[in-house]
């Protein structure tokens, strides 16, 4: 992914996260690659299209987004594309901060089961997974270290 | 009093009527909603898609500038339209009246009514018979309760670093009449604050306010003695006239917040006041200019918190089953 990245960066992009797993992806992409401009990180909750269902998640942190996106290159990261229905509250966020020049999409996984014509233009890996199974990243918080676990139906299988 | 109305079935809150009777950990899922709605207020556009489509009815049975108006600034920045209805204490069948009007009101769609009304428990009256998908946040009923007051003054000294475990929080002033008072009191026994002070004269105390869990003091030295945070309450000059203080001047000198009785507090001690505050009634202007007063952020809190209390009891409802936006 960082490779893929790299012609990317002369346009001296703005990195954004998507909470809680695509913050920590872009967290060590925006270090590995040393990006100058300050990472930002978005929480959609408020953004989200099944507010009206499920409601709030206030457990995640607020959106920080410290560098203006005004006309800027932005790469944004998250860590499984499914449905796309994320990415759509995510840009609509973004668009509330300013008008950005252009948005690269980067993921990690893309899953499959799109419901909008949402397509990420940089993907680690794809995997084609049932609708029932959930694909879930977490972080060790005392080693950093991120590990994939697909879930079905209460079972856990780690990937990674 | 607010028994389960606040509540539905799956214990999410639906309406939010008083502090008496939320838990601790719906209490703090408020702040740390508030706290992420902060940064919203700090954006080009000040403004987030949560309640798209929803209508508000602002309903003010009592005249109120600042509540209504961060009321109106919190559902409008949550994209809801927002209705402002000042009506006049003009009838005396209250009752009748207040229920006729939210029939009306509901007749347009209303999704969430903001009730403030001279009589405590109005806005539980209308709780108990507003259709089930209509939701109701108090602003204010009577002597009762204020609870986004209380809540705004909770997420304040949070914001301050006072941690509620450990502060000394003393109320001064009109105890009696104050619905921020009783709000307050609830919140902070809730949160587990360990000394709770009410300082005022007698004749501004209601009776047994030991009942409440807390120590009442009638000497400004003595109860600001090592408190963290200090709420001043505004005298309501419309509400003196049974000479419950003697005159203003010497209501001043004995209660009036002043540099020299904040000395006895602790040195990080905050000031807040609820506003509209009388400057050299209740609180000197030095003090409430100075820099540990916390009345402005009190106010910008006020729209988050609101925020949070909206978005929160809007939020789940699953009668609107086409998805959001």
């Amino acid at each position: 992914m960082a490779a893929a990245l790299k012609p990317k960066l002369d346009l001296d992009p703005v990195f954004i996260g998507i909470h809680t797993g695509g913050a920590w992806i872009a967290e060590l992409l925006h270090r590995d690659l040393d990006i100058k401009p300050a990472l930002g990180t978005l929480n959609i909750s408020f953004y989200r299209d099944d507010f009206t269902r499920i409601g709030l998640n206030p457990k995640v942190k607020a959106s920080d987004l410290p560098v203006d996106v005004e006309d800027r290159h932005i790469i944004l990261i998250d860590d499984v594309l499914q449905s796309g229905r994320t990415i759509r509250a995510a840009m609509n966020e973004i668009f509330d901060y300013g008008r950005p020049a252009s948005i690269t999409l980067v993921v990690l996984i893309e899953r499959g089961s799109r419901e909008l014509p949402i397509r990420a233009d940089i993907v680690g890996e794809t995997i084609t997974l049932p609708k029932g199974e959930q694909i879930k990243l977490s972080r060790d918080e005392n080693t950093g270290l991120l590990a994939l676990t697909v879930q079905k139906s209460g079972d856990d299988d780690n990937l990674t | 009093m607010s028994g389960d109305l606040q509540f539905d079935s799956n214990k999410r809150l639906r309406h939010l009527l008083s502090i008496d009777g939320l838990d601790q950990k719906t209490i703090l899922e408020i702040l740390d909603t508030a706290e992420t709605f902060i940064s919203v207020g700090e954006r080009q556009i000040r403004k987030v898609p949560l309640l798209r489509g929803k209508t508000v009815v602002n309903l003010f049975f009592e005249a109120s500038t600042r509540t209504r108006t961060t009321f109106e600034i919190a559902a409008k920045r949550l994209s809801a339209d927002v209705i402002n209805f000042n009506i006049g204490d003009s009838s005396t069948n209250k009752g009748e009246t207040l229920l006729d009007t939210i029939n009306n009101l509901e007749a347009m769609h209303t999704d969430l009514f903001i009730v403030r009304h001279i009589d405590a428990g109005a806005a539980h009256l209308v709780a108990k018979h507003a259709p089930s998908h209509v939701r109701i946040i108090n602003a204010g009923d009577g002597r009762h309760a204020h609870p986004t007051q209380a809540l705004l003054d909770a997420y304040t000294m949070r914001q301050y670093g006072k941690d509620f475990k450990k502060i000394k929080v003393a109320i001064v002033g009109d105890i009696m009449h104050s619905r921020v008072a009783r709000s307050l009191i609830h919140i902070l026994n809730i949160l587990g604050v360990p000394e709770v002070r009410v300082i005022a004269p007698k004749t501004l105390l209601p009776v047994a306010i030991e009942r409440l869990g807390t120590h009442p003091y009638f000497d400004m030295y003595e109860g600001l003695e090592g408190v963290d945070v200090i709420v001043m309450l505004r005298i309501q000059r419309e509400r003196m006239q049974g000479a419950l203080i003697p005159s203003e001047q010497e209501y001043f000198n004995l209660y009036g917040l002043t540099e020299e009785k904040l000395v006895v507090a602790q040195d990080d001690a905050i000031v807040m006041h609820p506003g509209p505050m009388n400057r050299g009634l209740e609180i000197d202007s030095s003090v409430a200019d100075s820099d540990r007063a916390t009345i402005l952020p009190q106010v910008s809190n006020g729209i988050a918190v609101r925020m949070a209390v909206m978005a929160l009891i809007m939020g789940g409802s699953k009668k609107n089953k086409e998805a959001g936006s």
